[in-house]
């Protein structure tokens, strides 16, 4: 059962990535296609999500590749709450491909099964549970700053076809990304926060992925600084949101090297 | 009832032929009503590039020659140096002119909007009837349609209207956004005010002549200030709209580099309508600064129009669907004075036997003989169905409903007026 979810889920997330691919050329039946795609693997997920929850015998979610499919399911939930607008389909051509992918390496890790039961306990929910919070927001924010930076150089390129794909204002695009952030990173916040306090419950050292994602932190958190204090805006903002997320995605693949072993 | 189309337009007529013949909508009314007291019904759409006389009449050969004699008598020219220019058009073909003009199609942009608004306009000024009425309505139907499920009216087709939709494609809602206008000309206000239409404010204006800023701030409520004033107001303006006959840049890169820390990284669109330019070029360079000329913005709307051609296809294909649904609807209309007949006599022979039957029923209860009267009327419904939905079938579908609806007739004796002219007794 949990395979049939996952499968429909990963095919439905290939065939979105490829339709909004299509959908940047020739806008319109694809574009729409691809919302439906994601809609529907979105569903088979949350399906595989019910099922690790029933057949775990504690918190489902606590290896590194249930993790990930429970991250790429978060990704995919926030892309849906803009996704559905015509504006911002094209943000599916960075997101949809990134999910499809790491579904496809959260079930190369065994994602399907779902984790055992040897962590559970309420501080290790909420730790996780805010991470991938903290974590999906930041790459939906990535998503945003590519989308960003390609129609910025749209304009500064003096497109003459500019007009013919419908993609969300620079302003838009700027001030949903710096609101997700400040909506990730309290998040992530309180996600460190409750790992801190497992640690000290269940004992544990500090590993080299908790420096990372400490690092994370404070690269987020000088984005925010930067942007309500210096008015940090635009393309440079956009790339520091692109350099954090490589440290999001250092974090999320480097997790079964340092963190649950 | 015949639907006719007699008319000009800048596919056919030159401009010196359009404007004689071009109307007011008080006197295209007018015009309407002329017609239309003749017989039939009659709506006249008169654009700057059009005057088309549509009309439904019996006679369809009698009511183009009215026509046309009437835009000779408005042209002051005889028909016969009207007609190389006219157009007649009958039935579905009337109505598929009028469909393409409603999305757009016919006009020298394709899907410009203001068309629609002159369509409704016209009907609404009309002597309308049925066939008409019909027509019009669906005319409007058709037009949204194609604008609605093809982007054959999304982009624009004017340099003004570009520059408007790339300052949305910056700051997207341009509500509250301040412009600042320099150059107190016809072509930086027309710039300004396609912004102003979409939510913008004009914050101030600068030009040479105080005067002559004052003047146009005034109509925006806005200031006026000199023009080696103008980049002082960068700080806190979104857009800026340039048209000047200054022969160097009014603003130079250096001047809108210095105010880039005050503006706290928002965007600054510039739109330079000038020649020579007004805007230095090198403050596209400038982060966060977006400068267009007049030549970029030919091209976006050169792109645009073609883009548009390419939805025209589409289009096309829409509003030859609604002329077949007029058509169809046309159509019917041949049978239904038979189909009313044939109802009608069928409820005249279900009464009288009902009325033969007086003296056998009077004995029933009154509920009694309300069931009688419905098992009756029942029966005439249901035998009647299958023959109507196959009359307006056959009409529909373009078969010759004259012919079925004569052989119902003659089946039936009937007469369209009475409903039958022998009653079997």
């Amino acid at each position: 059962m949990a395979e049939a979810f996952l499968w429909s889920a990963l095919a439905c997330y290939a065939a979105a990535a490829v339709a909004y691919g299509i959908s940047y050329r020739s806008p319109g039946i694809f574009g729409r296609a691809a919302t439906w795609c994601v809609r529907l693997g979105w569903l088979a997920q949350t399906g595989l999500l019910v099922v690790q929850v029933t057949e775990a015998a504690g918190f489902p979610w606590a290896t590194w590749s249930a993790s990930l499919g429970l991250f790429v399911w978060l990704v995919v939930t926030a892309y849906l709450i803009w996704g559905c607008r015509p504006r911002y389909r094209l943000l599916g051509v960075a997101v949809m491909p990134l999910a499809a992918l790491l579904l496809a390496v959260a079930y190369a890790g065994g994602g399907a099964t779902g984790g055992a039961g040897r962590y559970s306990s309420l501080f290790l929910v909420l730790h996780v549970g805010l991470v991938l919070v903290g974590f999906a927001g930041f790459t939906l924010a990535a998503a945003l700053s590519a989308l960003y930076l390609w129609q910025e150089r749209r304009l500064k390129r003096r497109e003459a076809k500019i007009l013919r794909v419908s993609v969300p204002s620079l302003v838009t695009l700027d001030d949903v990304a710096g609101r997700t952030i400040a909506v990730a990173l309290p998040a992530l916040t309180l996600g460190i926060a409750a790992g801190v306090v497992r640690l000290a419950l269940h004992g544990g050292g500090f590993d080299a992925l908790m420096g990372m994602t400490l690092a994370t932190w404070a690269v987020y958190g000088i984005f925010l600084l930067l942007r309500y204090e210096a008015g940090w805006r635009g393309r440079k903002a956009a790339y520091l949101l692109l350099a954090g997320f490589v440290l999001v995605i250092t974090v999320r693949l480097g997790l079964p090297a340092a963190h649950f072993s | 009832m015949r639907l006719a189309l007699v008319g000009t337009s800048h596919r056919l007529a030159p401009v010196e032929v359009r404007e004689r013949v071009a109307l007011g909508e008080r006197e295209a009314a007018a015009v309407a009503h002329e017609l239309a007291a003749e017989g039939g019904e009659a709506v006249c759409l008169s654009t700057c590039n059009r005057t088309e006389l549509y009309l439904a009449a019996e006679d369809a050969a009698d009511a183009e020659a009215r026509a046309s004699a009437l835009l000779s008598k408005l042209a002051s020219l005889s028909e016969s140096e009207l007609v190389p220019v006219l157009y007649r058009l009958r039935d579905q073909a009337a109505a598929l002119h009028l469909f393409r003009v409603a999305a757009g199609l016919d006009s020298l942009v394709p899907g410009e909007g203001e068309i629609l608004g002159q369509v409704r306009k016209a009907a609404e000024l009309g002597s309308t009837g049925p066939m008409l009425d019909r027509l019009f309505r669906q005319a409007l139907h058709a037009g949204k349609k194609a604008r609605s499920e093809t982007a054959i009216g999304e982009n624009p087709a004017s340099v003004s209207s570009a520059a408007a939709a790339l300052a949305q494609q910056v700051f997207g809602e341009l509500e509250g956004r301040k412009i600042l206008v320099i150059g107190a000309g016809k072509v930086s206000e027309l710039a300004a005010r396609n912004l102003v239409s979409r939510g913008a404010e004009i914050a101030a204006v600068a030009n040479r002549s105080v005067a002559r800023a004052e003047e146009l701030a005034g109509r925006f409520g806005a200031k006026s200030i000199p023009l080696d004033q103008a980049a002082a107001e960068l700080a806190g303006s979104d857009v800026v709209v340039s048209s000047t006959s200054a022969a160097g840049f009014v603003l130079p890169r250096e001047a809108v580099q210095r105010v880039l820390p005050a503006r706290r990284g928002q965007p600054l669109f510039l739109i330079d309508l000038a020649v020579p330019r007004d805007l230095d070029p090198g403050i596209h360079d400038l982060p966060g600064c977006y400068l267009y000329d007049i030549d970029d913005l030919e091209a976006v709307v050169a792109d645009s129009v073609a883009g548009r051609r390419v939805e025209a296809a589409r289009a096309e294909e829409i509003v030859v669907e609604e002329a077949e649904r007029f058509r169809a609807w046309q159509a019917s209309l041949d049978v239904v004075p038979a189909i009313a007949s044939l109802r009608a006599r069928a409820e005249e022979i279900r009464a009288r036997e009902l009325e033969r039957l007086e003296g056998r029923l009077g004995a029933l209860s009154e509920q009694d003989r309300r069931a009688v009267e419905s098992l009756t009327s029942q029966i005439v419904n249901k035998l009647l169905h299958l023959p109507t939905v196959r009359l307006k079938e056959a009409a529909a579908a373009g078969a010759d409903g004259g012919v079925y609806a004569d052989v119902v007739r003659d089946l039936f004796g009937l007469r369209d007026d009475a409903g039958s002219d022998r009653l079997p007794r």
